[in-house]
This record gives structure tokens, sequence and C-alpha cells, in this order.
């Protein structure tokens, strides 16, 4: 069922927010033994194993002749996937790929780390049924659904020079994604830094929103690195009233066992009011805590954007190098067939050599021209791509970040109201104390 | 601050003006005097007062820290059984760096010690104390300089010497290596009370030591989280922009909350728990000074049976050395009495102090934890009111077309 009620942005009828395509792999992945590719090395026999995820998808979208659509893929699948819309989707903000890293995973146990993999696979998968051009690709719709093992797509020529492999690890501590995008952000600073010379960018406003793109990058880490220390200073806090109150425990139960006197028992139950504070006060830090955990993962989600707005620019850098470098071929080649025409024309009769020399590179330049004229084509389609991609972010990160701050405080003022409640009430069981004079002042 | 002397029941007389009798004592405005490694904190001590015994109704002597370990030291030795209130601990360390939040945490802690002298029924009685708020400043660094030795000159004493030294001798004669123990069920209770109290406030304490850290630190990451917003402001142009940066300033202004709470915990919540740690620690060491005053008691009533025995002895085989046995006779007994009398006067002076102790605490730890509940309802109602006010803004903001 789908709706139209918002379609003035001109969108042919798959209007982002009200159509429904997710993604939702289910709670077991299971283990396949598998013998078809021994790994090189073993026996020729030897079996792997490989997990499996279970992929559901579900859509109105009717371009898919159906609304449900269960498939098996593993994450080697999911791999080549992001490969693929990397080559074909050139020039668009190409949501990157949870990481493929396999150091981190053998520290923990395979269960966590199948786990987070599903988990990053699963955001993965709907990031890229949330673009509104990824949505409607062929890749995609192949990966969702055709059953059976995807078969392996041609890959298509690849004219430009390699780009910087991007993934990104989703779903991680911040603090591993910083490294990596400190990491990456060196290495495609690099790359660009050897293509410069080569590549004249004209386009002035393009190259304002660049620097501006950078710039917020740099501030986006930063805030998001502070997001992390904040989380962990929440944790800290709540631990230690949790441990706190603990403690209160304790000593209430030992002056409960040990009571001689009267005043011993009343302390002991002023004692057992403020553990009962602390360990309240500790419980609702942890709350408020994964609460914000999951308010600023947008802060990480954009970091990703940041990611594949870079591999999109220097996707029309290299678009730009290949049109540039077939204009001065060409340059070059119509100046060689005009010296060889001059020089011919010099000669009486004509020189069969050159002539032949002549017709050759006639031929080489018409294969030029059509080669310079698709260059241009795709230099041009991915400019495009470039610009309707930028107007998306600037869209959708006004309206991802001011309801991302509204959640935040929101969560933060609620829960700093149900704190205060708990001491109020503190206050209020230990009220004798205040008004009954201080004979010692502390 | 007000004290009673115990009257018993009796009202005051209609027609004199009453004048309750009154020793208020505060200690203030600390100085720092000297350079480096002598560096050193002086403080005024102020006495307030209507007792005869005390010179004038307001006198103020300038004291340090360590005219303040003398006063401890003499009441620990003349008034044994008694709990002496704790002092702060002479940090090495601290010292150095004189931080203002560890100047008014000494401060603190030593007017709180003076004043609970100043308000027990026997220890305001002392004429240490009244040395202490009155002697002029040369006199008391004389004294505080005598203190080196670890027996004191005086005449009464003097027995003390020559019994421990005889109880040494009797030891080695007797063949009695293994000190005497009391095999009082109650005291021995109240031992392992004290002994694991200790562990337990230690840990409450520790506890309460750290939170006061994990606020600076999360007020720390506040402050840097709000520059961080207003740097991303800066970014955006538009409505988000302005977004971002009240964000931020009203991170950095709750970052300054979480500072002032992180102080008044310390203070008054921290220092309190510090406190009850000092305090079971120097009831350890009364129990310890009993345990010695037992053992003395014990030993000399065991070296007079002695006595007894051989002086009986010469008696019957009149020998010349009766006389001076008598005599040796006589001043033992006395010993063994005065120190029997010492033991009994600690075990009642404790039983006392223990139900004080036990009152005080409670009181103690009723004003730290009403302080703390306060602190902590302060801070959570001022986050809750800040974060609040941002909520129209916010949505004025994502109203505004970009």
């Amino acid at each position: 069922m789908m709706k139209y009620e918002n379609q003035d942005d001109g969108d042919a009828g798959l209007h982002e927010s009200q159509d429904e395509m997710e993604s939702l792999p289910l709670d077991e992945p299971s283990v396949v033994s598998g013998g078809a590719t021994p790994t090189p090395g073993r026996e020729p026999t030897g079996r792997t194993t490989f997990y499996t995820y279970l992929i559901t998808m579900r859509t109105n979208i009717q371009g898919f002749g159906g609304s449900e659509f269960i498939v098996r893929r593993r994450f080697r699948d999911v791999v080549a996937l992001s490969e693929r819309l990397s080559e074909t989707h050139r020039g668009f903000f190409v949501p990157v790929r949870p990481d493929k890293s396999v150091v981190e995973s053998q520290m923990m146990q395979s269960e966590q780390f199948v786990e987070q993999r599903r988990a990053q696979v699963e955001k993965y998968l709907n990031k890229l049924a949330a673009h509104p051009v990824i949505r409607r690709s062929e890749e995609l719709r192949a990966f969702l659904i055709t059953r059976g093992r995807v078969l392996q797509l041609p890959k298509s020529v690849d004219v430009s020079p390699k780009q910087p492999s991007v993934v990104a690890a989703e779903g991680r501590t911040g603090g591993d994604l910083m490294r990596m995008f400190k990491e990456l952000r060196q290495s495609v600073v690099n790359d660009w830094g050897r293509v410069k010379p080569l590549v004249v960018e004209e386009d002035k406003e393009f190259l304002e929103r660049k620097e501006w793109l950078l710039e917020f990058e740099q501030q986006l880490s930063n805030l998001s690195q502070q997001a992390e220390a904040l989380v962990k200073a929440q944790q800290d806090i709540g631990e230690t009233m949790g441990e706190l109150g603990l403690a209160f425990v304790k000593l209430t139960k030992f002056e409960t066992d040990e009571a001689v006197f009267n005043s011993q028992r009343v302390r002991a139950a002023d004692m057992k009011n403020v553990a009962t504070a602390a360990v309240k006060s500790g419980r609702l830090y942890r709350e408020l805590n994964s609460q914000t955990v999951k308010h600023l993962d947008k802060l990480h989600d954009y970091l990703g954007v940041m990611l594949a707005a870079n591999t999109a620019f220097s996707d029309r850098s290299s678009a730009l190098l290949t049109v540039q470098t077939l204009s001065t071929e060409l340059t070059s080649l119509k100046s060689r067939i005009e010296k060889l025409e001059a020089a011919s024309s010099k000669i009486f009769g004509g020189d069969r050599s050159r002539m032949r020399k002549i017709e050759e590179l006639k031929e080489t330049v018409r294969l030029t021209e059509d080669a310079k004229s698709s260059a241009v084509r795709e230099y041009e389609g991915i400019k495009e791509h470039n610009r309707s991609e930028l107007e998306r972010l600037d869209k959708e990160r006004h309206d991802d970040f001011m309801c991302m701050l509204r959640a935040f405080v929101l969560n933060q003022a609620g829960y700093a109201e149900k704190m205060a409640n708990v001491w109020e009430k503190l206050t209020e069981e230990t009220g004798e104390y205040a008004r009954e004079g201080k004979s010692v002042n502390f | 601050m007000e004290q009673q002397r115990t009257v018993s029941g009796s009202s005051q007389s209609p027609r004199s003006p009453p004048s309750q009798p009154y020793l208020s004592v505060s200690v203030t405005d600390p100085v720092k005097l000297g350079n480096g490694v002598q560096a050193y904190i002086s403080y005024r001590v102020i006495t307030k007062t209507n007792l005869p015994e005390y010179q004038g109704t307001e006198k103020i002597v300038i004291r340090r820290y360590s005219d303040f370990v003398w006063l401890r030291d003499r009441l620990f030795d003349k008034y044994k059984g008694i709990f002496i209130p704790p002092l702060p601990e002479k940090s090495a360390v601290e010292k150095f760096r004189f931080s203002a939040e560890f100047i008014e945490m000494r401060r603190q802690a030593l007017d709180v010690f003076i004043n609970r002298i100043a308000s027990h029924c026997e220890l305001q009685q002392s004429d240490d104390l009244r040395t202490f708020l009155q002697a002029d400043e040369e006199t008391m660094e004389r004294l505080r300089s005598q203190e080196t030795g670890i027996f004191k000159r005086k005449p009464a004493d003097f027995l003390q010497i020559i019994k421990d030294v005889q109880t040494k001798m009797s030891d080695v004669v007797l063949g009695k290596e293994k000190p005497v123990e009391e095999s009082n069920a109650e005291h021995e209770k109240l031992k392992h009370y004290i002994f694991e109290l200790e562990n337990h406030v230690a840990e409450a304490q520790k506890h309460a030591y750290r939170l006061v850290k994990r606020h600076r630190e999360y007020g720390e990451s506040l402050s840097d989280l709000g520059r961080a917003f207003k740097l991303l402001g800066a970014c955006e142009v538009n409505a988000l922009g302005k977004a971002f940066s009240e964000l931020g300033t009203k991170s950095e202004a709750i970052s300054t909350k979480l500072q002032k709470e992180a102080h008044h915990l310390l203070l008054n919540f921290e220092e309190p728990l510090k406190d009850y740690v000092r305090a079971v620690q120097s009831i350890k060491a009364t129990i310890a000074e009993r345990a010695n005053a037992f053992r003395q008691h014990c030993e000399l009533a065991e070296t007079i049976k002695l006595k007894e025995i051989n002086l009986d002895k010469l008696m019957l085989t009149r020998s010349d050395k009766v006389g001076e046995a008598e005599l040796e006779y006589k001043e033992l007994k006395a010993a063994s009495e005065e120190a029997t009398r010492r033991y009994e006067t600690i075990v009642r002076r404790m039983n006392e102090e223990f139900l004080r102790f036990q009152e005080e605490k409670t009181n103690d730890m009723g004003i730290a934890f009403h302080e703390f509940a306060k602190g902590q309802a302060r801070l959570a109602n001022g986050f809750a009111d800040a974060w609040r006010s941002l909520v129209p803004k916010l949505d004025a903001y994502s109203s505004v077309s970009q």
C-alpha cells in the first residue's frame, strides 16, 4: 500500500519516507558446512564452515512483484554487492559496507562476532534501501530477491585509476571508527595529492562545497569523539553510584546485625535509604546512557556519509581525469595527423606509407573521440549525481541532526527529572537532620 | 556553637538574666606561610566563652597543624578510654600543592575537631585545651617542641617507668612471654565490631571519593562536548547552526554545575565518611590502650602476690631486709591499685563513649546523607531545567525552513 501524498518533489511515486523496504534478518544465522570451496593449503577434501544470514525484505514498492522476500546470503555476497554498487553508481554517496576485519573478530567469541556482523549487515542493507537511487538498482534487487547463490555479475570495464578501498566499521565503537577514518582520510588526501596536478577542476562552486565538506567532516569527527567521551563519563558515574549503593547495603546489613544501641538501628535505616537512592540513580544513568548512544549514533552514520561523499568526489576527479587525458590524446593525435599531412603534401603523388599512417591515425582519432564522448557523458553524469547528492545531504542532514538534538536533549531532561525525584525523596527521608540543627558543623 | 554544661534539671532563676555557660570555638582564615619544604598553614582560632576558667570572653590565637597534633596527643595520653576526636591526616605530599580545596578541607576538619573537644563533657575541662585556646604563640611553640620524647617526665609517671622495668623483670623471672588478654565477651564483640566497621566504612568512603572524581570527569566531558557542538555549529549556516550553538552553550553551563557539585560532595559527603574512618581508627588506638592497661593491672597483681610471699618469708626469718621489703611492697601496692584504677576508668569511659560514639555518628552521617541528597537533587533539577529550556528553542529552529 503506497501513499502518494507527498508527490511534490516530482519523484515517480517512490517517496522515501512512505515506502517501506526493510531487510530484517531473522535471529539465527545458521552455520552451513560447505565442501565446495576447499581453503588453499588444506587438504582438497577439507570442509570449510561459514555463516549465512537470513535476509527478509518487506516492501510495498510494486516494482518488486511481491511483498516479502527471503533469501540466504553470506558476507562474501555482501562484499560483492558493495563493490558492484560502487562501480555502477559512481558519483553517488554509496553507503559504506561493514568491515571485513578478521583481527578483532578473533578476540571475540564467535557468537558475539556473528551477532555483531549480523547487526552491521542489517544496518548496511537498510541504508542501501533508504537511498533513493540505489533502492531501485538491479544489483540490490538481485541481492534481495534472487534465490540460491547470487551469480557473479560481470565486472564493468574500469578505465579509472584505482580507488582507495572504502570500508567502514559500522556499529563498532566510535574509537575504532575514528582511527579508521583518520587513516582513510590520510590515504584519500594522499591520493588526491597525487592526482591534483593533472586534474583541473574548474567548477568553483564544487570546490567550495568540497572544502566546506572537509571542514564539516573534521568538526563532525571531533564531535563524535567528544560524544564518545560523554558516554564513557556517564557510564562511569553510573557505575560508581551503583558501587556506592552496594557499599551502603553492606553497611546497613552490618549495623543491623551488630546493633547494640538504638542509634545504630536508626543509622542502618538511614543508610538503607541512601543505598536505595544510589542504586536507583546508578540504574537511571545506565538507561540514560544506552539512549544517548542510540541518539549520538547519528553522528557516526554521517561520518560514514562523509566517506561515501569522498568516494563520490574522487569518482568525479577520476572521470574528469579520463576526459582530460583523452582530450590531450586527441590533441596530440590531431597534431600528428597535421604534421604528417603537411609533410605528405610536399611530396608529389603522395607518400604511400605516410598516407597509410594518416588513415590509421584518423581511425584512432575516431575511436578516441567516441571514447571521449562516452567519458564526457560519464563525467557529466557523475557531476549531476554529485550535485543531487549534495542537495539530498543538505536536506537530510538538517532533518536528521535536528531530530537527533531534540531527542538527545529530551532524553537528558527526562532522566534528570527522574533522578531529581529519587534524590528529593532521600532529602525528605533525611530531613530531620536538617531541622534538628547541627551540633557540629561540617 | 552552643555548648551546655550539664545542669541536672534545674531551671534558671527568673530574677537573674539567664547566662548559660558556653564555649564556642572556630578555626578560620587559613594563611600559607613559609616557603618550599618548610611551608605551612596557620589558622586563626577564635574562642568565645563565659566560663570562669578562661581569660575574658573572646580570645584569638594563631595555631598551626602541629599544635592541634600536640593537643590531640596530650588528650590521648591523659584521658585514656575516651575516644579522642580524630585529626585530618598529615599529608606531606599535598602540602606542596596546597590547593584551595585541600586548605578548606583541612580547616573544616580542624574546626570539627576542636568543637568536638569543646563539647565533650570531660575533655572540655582539660588544661591542655585551655592552653591550646589561650597561650601565646611562643609558649605554644615551646610546648610543641617538647613533644619529642615518648615519656613525659612527670613525677607521677616515674612510677610508671619503675613499674615497666619491674614487670619486664618479673616476666623474665616467671618465664611469661605471652601478653595477657581480657576475656570479656562484650569487649571482644566490640573489638570485632570496630575492626569490621573500619572495612565497611572505608569502602563506602572509597566509592564516595571516586564519585567526586566522576562528577569532575562528567563535567569535563560535557564542557568538551559543548565546545565541539559550537564548532560544528559554526560550520552550519542556517537554523541548525544556531541549534548546535545553543546546545553547546548549554552543555558548558551544565558542566559548571557538575564542578560545583563535585566540590560540595567532597566537603559534605566524602569528608564526613573519611572522618568516620578516622574515628574508628581512633577507637582502635583506645582499644590498644585498654589492652595495655589491663596487662599492667594483671602483671602488677601478679607481682604483688610474689612480693607478699617474699615479705612473709622475710618477716618469719626476722631479716633486716624487712623494712626495705615492706616499703617496696607498699609502693607496689599503690602502683597496683593505680593500675587497676586506670584500667577500670578506661572500661567505664569506653562504655559511655561507645554510646556517645554511636549517637554522634548517626547524627553526623544523617547530616552528611542529607547534604548528599540535597546536592544531588539540586544538580538533577539544574540539569532538567537547563535541558528543558532548550526544547522550545529547538522546536522553533526546526520549524524554520532551511
